[in-house]
C-alpha cells in the first residue's frame, strides 16, 4: 500500500486521460458487471465528493472500494461502525506515553486517503456526526489542535437500505454530504458466472498494482475544475434547482450545496467520457444519484418511489435549443 | 424598489452622493429663478447651500426647528415687502425660491430629499411662466432629467447603484413617458387664453406702446427682440407697402399722443376695399397688450377679436402667449365721409401747443387750395430743408413740435409723423398718428419673414376728399431707404442697433438666423398648438366637431393604448430570444419531426443521436455528426464562426426521407 509509484502531476491531458481509462479497465475487471457504479465511483472522486453505498451486505462494496483504493495508489482504511463506537475511534485520540512524559496523538482511521465506513448508520449520531464534519471540513481538532487531513480524501460509506433494529437513519441534512448514493445491485447472469468461475476476489486484489497516485489524482481533481460548462449549462441546471424547489414534487428542494455538487460532477463525468465540456446529459445521468438521498417526497407523492420523482423533476424542464 | 429608511443624513454612507445629486438638481431648477428673484434671495440659497454641507460634515450643527420657523416668517415678510404682495407670479416663484432653500436646512433624512426633488420640479416648472421657448425647453428637459436622477437616488436603499446605471434607468423611464406626453399634449382639451388670470402686473409688456412721445420709438428700434413673424401665403407684398398697422393715436396734448379711450366696437370695417385681399398668418410674440397688427389695412377678424372706428384689430384679453393667427388685408382701399365728431378730432389741437407750427399750416391753408397741395408743402419742407433723420435726436426741452421743425431739424420717426400731423392739422386736414411696423425681414429658409421692435414705426393718416384716410410718411420724403431699406440703412450710425436688428451677412448674424427658424418651428408645432390647431389636427384625423367630453375620451383611450403598446413592449424585450444557432437547431429538429423522430423536450442532443442511431439507423452517421457539431457549439468551450458555418451548410443539405 505504501509503494507508490512516483510520477509527475504535469502529465499530457491526453496521458491523463490514458491512465483514467486504465484505471476503469483494472477496477471493473475485479468488480465484475458494475462499469456504471465504478465509474459513477470514480466521477465521485474526482469531483472530490464523498460516496454512499447503499445495499445489502456481501454485494461487492468492500471490493469495489478495495479495488479503487489500490488502482488510485491511496491509503485505504476500514472501519467497521458499531453502536459503541466513540468518535475517538475515529478521529484518533490523545494518549499519555510514559517514556516520553506527555500526550501523544494517536491519529485514528480517518487519516488514511481512502476510508470505508461500513454501515455508518449502526453508529450513533454522535459518532457519525463526527466523522460526517471531518469530511465538510478536511480536518481534525483535538486538544486545542488542529491537524489536516490527507490529500486527497475520499470516505466510502455503506448503509443497509432495510430499517433495522439497533440502526440510527442519517437525517438529510447529513445525507447532503455525500455526493452521490449509488446501488450495486446483483450482478446480471453472465457476470456473476464469471465471479463463480474465476479466481477468489481477495487473490485478484493483492495482485493489483496502482494505476494511478495520489499527485495525479490530485491535478486529475484540478482538471475538472477547468471542463467548460456553458451558460446554456448553467441555466439548465438552475432550471432543475428551481424546479425540485417549486415544483411540488418534493417536500424541500435541492440545496446550493447540492446544486453546486450537481455541477462538479456532472463536469467530472464529463472528463471521464475524454469530453471537455459538460453536457445536459451528463447532468441527467446524475442527477437522480446525486438527488436520490437528498430529497423526499411531497405529501401529495407519499408513497412514490424517489426515483420516479426524480425522473419526473427531470422530464418536465425543457431543454431550451 | 424598497421603501427608504428613515435614516438621518448624517447616518447614510449614501449621504454624500446623494447630496451631490439632489444638489445638482436643485441648482439647475433653481439657475433660471436668481434671474429674476431679488439679489438677497439668491444669497439665502447660497448661503443655505453651504449650511447644508457644513452640516453633513459635522463642521456645523444643523438649525433646530424654531430657527427654521423664524427664518420662514421672515422670509415670507421679505418677499411680501419687496414685492407689496404674496401672490401673483412674481411674489409666488420668490416664495418657492425662498422656500426650497429653507428645505435644504430642514434636509435630515431621504424622505427630505425626495420633497427636495419635488420642489426642484416646481422650480423648473415656474421657469416656464417666463419663457416658453426652445432654448428655455430644452433646458428645462434638462433640468428634469437631472432631477429624476436624484429622486431615483433618493429613493433607493440600495447605494451601489453607479451613476451610469441610474441614468440608464432615468433614460428608459424618460423614454417611456414620451408617448405619454405626446397624448396629453394632443388631446387634452384646450381652451383659449390662460387657464387662469394672472394678476395684471405679471403681464409684461413689450413693443408698441399706446402712447408716442418723442423718443419712444427709437427707444423700441434700439431691441432686436422679434415683434411677429409673418407667412404669406401667396404673394408678398413689396417694401414699400409692409406697413403693419397697429394703433391709431389721435389725441395730442402738445407732447404725447394717445388713443382715444373708451373703444368704440364698430360693426364693420371703415374702409372699402380696391381689389383683392392678401392672405398671411401671424405668430405674435406675446406683447401684454389688447391689440393685434395687420397689413394696412385689415380685412378680416381673428377669433375673440374686434375692430373699432379707426380699423384696429383690438381684443378684451392682452395677448399673453403666442398668438397664431391668419389675417387678410386689403392694400388698396379707400374710406367714405368723416362723420363730424371724427372730423373734430382728427383737427384738434392743444391751443398752446406749438405756435410756430400752427402758423405754417395756417398759412398753408390760405394759400394752397387743394388739401393734396399742403400734404405735398408739407413733405417738401421735410425733403428740401436741413432735416435729419436720427436714431439719437437733440433732447425736446420745450415746445416739441416747434423745437423739432424750427431749430433742431433732427428726429425720429415719431417727431416727424407727429410734427407733419400738427402741421395738417393746423392747415384744416384731418390727420393722425398711426404706431405700428415698418418692413419685414425674410428669413434666410425664405419660408417666412420676421418683424422686430426695431422695425416700429410711425406714420400718419391723412384724410382727403374722395380717397378718405391715407397713409402718408413723413419719413419716406426724409429718409426714402427706411421705407425701403429698413432702419439700419437709414440711419447714419448703424452701429448704435443691435446685431439682428441690422441687416448684412455677418457669420453670427446668419447663425442666429438659423436658430431664429428653429425657434420658429418649435413655435408653430408647440407653443401655437391652440384650440384652433387641435380643432385642425382631428379635422385632418376625420372627427369634425369635437367637445371637451369627446377629447377627454380620446385622451383615455390614448393613455390606454399607450399603456398597451409599453406593455407590449416590455413583454417583446423580455421574449426569449433565439440565436442562430439555436434557430439552425430547431429547423434540424423541425425536419427530423417531419419524417416522425420529435426530440422530447427535455431531450439532450447526445441523447437524441443515440435514439435515432437506434430508431434510424441509416440516418445516424449524419445526425450523429451535425447533433456533436451542436452539442459543441451550444456547450463547448469555444464556438468557431466556421464551426457555425458548417452547422448551417449541413442542416440546409439535411433532408431526410420517412
Amino acid at each position: 500500500m505504501e509503494a507508490q509509484t512516483p510520477s509527475s502531476p504535469s502529465l499530457s491531458p491526453a496521458a491523463l486521460r490514458e491512465r483514467l481509462d486504465a484505471a476503469v479497465m483494472q477496477v471493473s475487471s475485479v468488480v465484475l458487471g458494475k462499469d456504471a457504479a465504478v465509474r459513477y465511483a470514480l466521477a465521485c472522486i474526482l469531483a472530490r465528493g464523498h460516496l454512499l453505498i447503499e445495499d445489502q451486505p456481501g454485494m461487492g462494496k468492500t471490493t469495489l472500494a478495495h479495488a479503487l483504493a489500490r488502482t488510485l495508489g491511496l491509503d485505504f482504511r476500514r472501519v467497521q461502525f458499531t453502536s459503541d463506537m466513540l468518535p475517538a475511534d475515529i478521529l484518533g485520540a490523545s494518549i499519555f506515553d510514559r517514556e516520553q512524559g506527555a500526550f501523544v496523538f494517536h491519529p485514528g482511521p480517518v487519516f488514511a486517503q481512502m476510508l470505508l465506513a461500513d454501515e455508518i448508520n449502526r453508529a450513533s449520531p454522535k459518532t457519525q456526526s463526527a466523522l460526517l464534519e471531518v469530511m465538510e471540513e478536511g480536518q481534525v481538532t483535538s486538544d486545542g489542535q488542529t491537524r489536516r487531513l490527507l490529500e486527497p480524501f475520499f470516505v466510502i460509506a455503506t448503509q443497509n437500505p432495510l430499517m433495522q433494529l439497533g440502526t440510527f437513519p442519517l437525517p438529510e441534512s447529513q445525507l447532503d454530504r455525500f455526493m452521490l448514493r449509488i446501488r450495486l445491485g446483483y450482478p446480471d447472469p453472465r457476470a456473476e458466472r464469471a465471479l463463480l468461475a474465476g479466481e477468489d476476489r481477495r487473490c485478484l486484489l493483492e495482485r493489483l498494482s496502482s494505476v494511478l497516485d495520489a499527485p495525479v489524482l490530485l491535478a486529475l481533481q484540478a482538471r475538472v475544475e477547468r471542463v467548460h460548462a456553458s451558460a446554456a449549462l448553467l441555466d439548465y441546471i438552475q432550471s432543475l434547482l428551481s424546479a425540485s424547489r417549486l415544483g411540488g414534487l418534493f417536500e424541500v428542494g435541492l440545496s446550493p450545496r447540492a446544486g453546486l455538487a450537481l455541477l462538479r460532477v456532472a463536469r467530472a463525468w464529463a472528463l471521464l467520457a475524454g469530453r471537455d465540456h459538460a453536457l445536459p446529459e451528463d447532468v441527467q445521468t446524475l442527477l437522480p444519484l446525486l438527488a436520490g438521498h437528498r430529497l423526499r417526497p411531497d405529501r401529495q407523492h407519499v408513497g412514490l418511489r424517489i426515483e420516479d420523482l426524480i425522473q419526473r423533476l427531470l422530464t418536465s424542464v425543457p431543454l431550451p435549443a | 424598489m424598497s421603501v427608504p429608511e428613515p435614516v438621518a443624513l448624517e447616518q447614510d454612507p449614501g449621504a454624500p452622493r446623494l447630496m451631490r445629486d439632489v444638489g445638482l438638481a436643485l441648482l439647475l431648477a433653481a439657475a433660471p429663478q436668481m434671474l429674476v428673484v431679488p439679489w438677497w434671495l439668491v444669497l439665502v440659497f447660497v448661503v443655505a447651500g453651504g449650511w447644508r454641507v457644513a452640516a453633513a460634515f459635522g463642521r456645523l450643527p444643523s438649525p433646530s426647528r424654531g430657527m427654521l420657523g423664524l427664518m420662514t416668517l421672515l422670509l415670507c415678510i421679505g418677499v411680501g415687502w419687496h414685492y407689496r404682495t404674496l401672490f401673483g407670479r412674481e411674489a409666488g416663484v420668490a416664495l418657492l425660491f425662498a422656500m426650497s432653500a429653507l428645505k435644504l436646512l430642514e434636509w435630515r433624512t431621504r424622505r427630505d430629499a425626495q420633497v427636495l426633488t419635488l420642489l426642484a420640479y416646481l422650480l423648473v416648472m415656474a421657469r416656464l411662466l417666463y419663457d416658453q421657448g426652445l432654448l428655455t425647453a430644452v433646458y428645462a428637459a434638462l433640468a428634469v432629467t437631472v432631477t429624476l436622477a436624484a429622486q431615483v437616488s433618493a429613493s433607493r436603499a440600495d447605494t451601489n447603484m453607479s451613476s451610469g446605471q441610474n441614468y440608464r434607468l432615468v433614460g428608459s423611464m424618460l423614454v417611456r413617458a414620451i408617448p405619454v406626453a405626446l397624448v396629453l399634449f394632443l388631446c387634452f382639451p384646450r381652451v383659449q387664453g390662460p387657464l387662469w388670470n394672472l394678476p395684471q402686473d405679471a403681464a409684461a409688456r413689450t413693443g408698441i406702446d399706446d402712447e408716442m412721445s418723442p423718443g419712444s420709438i427709437a427707444r423700441l428700434n434700439l431691441s432686436d427682440a422679434v415683434a411677429f413673424r409673418v407667412r404669406f401665403s401667396a404673394a408678398v407684398p413689396p417694401p414699400a407697402q409692409r406697413y403693419w398697422r397697429g394703433l391709431v393715436l389721435e389725441r395730442f396734448d402738445g407732447r404725447v399722443w394717445r388713443a382715444y379711450d373708451p373703444l368704440r366696437r364698430s360693426a364693420r370695417f371703415a374702409h372699402e376695399a380696391v381689389g383683392e385681399p392678401i392672405e398671411y398668418v401671424i405668430t405674435l410674440e406675446p406683447s401684454g397688450r389688447r391689440w393685434l397688427f395687420a397689413l394696412d389695412r385689415p380685412a378680416s377678424l381673428p377669433a375673440a377679436t374686434f375692430v373699432d372706428t379707426n380699423d384696429v384689430l383690438r381684443r378684451l384679453t392682452p395677448v399673453t402667449e403666442l398668438l397664431r393667427y391668419t389675417q387678410y388685408s386689403d392694400l388698396d382701399y379707400r374710406s367714405g365721409p368723416l362723420s363730424s365728431v371724427e372730423r373734430l378730432r382728427a383737427l384738434a389741437l392743444p391751443s398752446d401747443a406749438a405756435p410756430q407750427a400752427v402758423e405754417l399750416g395756417r398759412r398753408w391753408q390760405q394759400t394752397l387750395k387743394d388739401p393734396r397741395q399742403r400734404v405735398e408743402a408739407a413733405l417738401r419742407l421735410f425733403r428740401e430743408g436741413p432735416y435729419r433723420y436720427t436714431l439719437q435726436p437733440p433732447l425736446l426741452t420745450g415746445d416739441v413740435v416747434d423745437e423739432f421743425l424750427f431749430e433742431t431739424r433732427a428726429g425720429y420717426c415719431e417727431h416727424y409723423a407727429g410734427a407733419f400731423v400738427v402741421l395738417m392739422r393746423a392747415a384744416a386736414v384731418p390727420a393722425r398718428v398711426v404706431a405700428g411696423y415698418l418692413g419685414a425681414e425674410r428669413a434666410p429658409s425664405g419660408e417666412y419673414y420676421i418683424v422686430r421692435q426695431s422695425d416700429a414705426h410711425a406714420w400718419a393718416e391723412v384724410w382727403l376728399e374722395g380717397q378718405g384716410w391715407t397713409r402718408v410718411d413723413p419719413t419716406a420724403a426724409i429718409a426714402p431707404e427706411r421705407v425701403e431699406r429698413g432702419t439700419f440703412a437709414a440711419i447714419g450710425d448703424p452701429s448704435v442697433l443691435p446685431l439682428l436688428a441690422r441687416r448684412g451677412d455677418g457669420w453670427l448674424r446668419q447663425a442666429l438666423l438659423q436658430l431664429d427658424a428653429l425657434d420658429v418651428t418649435w413655435n408653430e408645432w408647440v407653443l401655437a398648438y391652440g384650440p384652433e390647431r387641435q380643432r385642425e389636427l382631428l379635422q385632418w384625423l376625420g372627427w369634425h366637431g369635437a367637445d371637451v367630453l369627446g377629447l377627454l375620451a380620446l385622451m383615455l383611450g390614448g393613455l390606454l393604448i399607450v399603456a398597451a403598446l409599453l406593455a407590449a413592449w416590455s413583454w417583446w424585450c423580455r421574449r426569449p430570444r433565439h440565436d442562430a444557432l439555436a434557430a439552425l437547431y430547431l429547423r434540424f429538429c423541425a425536419r427530423l419531426e417531419w419524417i416522425g423522430l420529435s426530440r422530447a423536450a427535455h431531450e439532450g442532443p447526445q441523447a437524441f443521436a443515440a435514439r435515432i442511431a437506434r430508431q434510424r439507423p441509416d440516418l445516424a452517421d449524419e445526425t450523429g455528426y451535425i447533433l456533436d457539431l451542436y452539442a459543441s457549439l451550444r456547450f463547448g468551450p469555444a464556438a468557431s464562426a466556421e464551426q457555425l458555418r458548417e452547422l448551417r451548410l449541413r442542416v440546409r443539405n439535411f433532408r431526410p426521407r420517412a
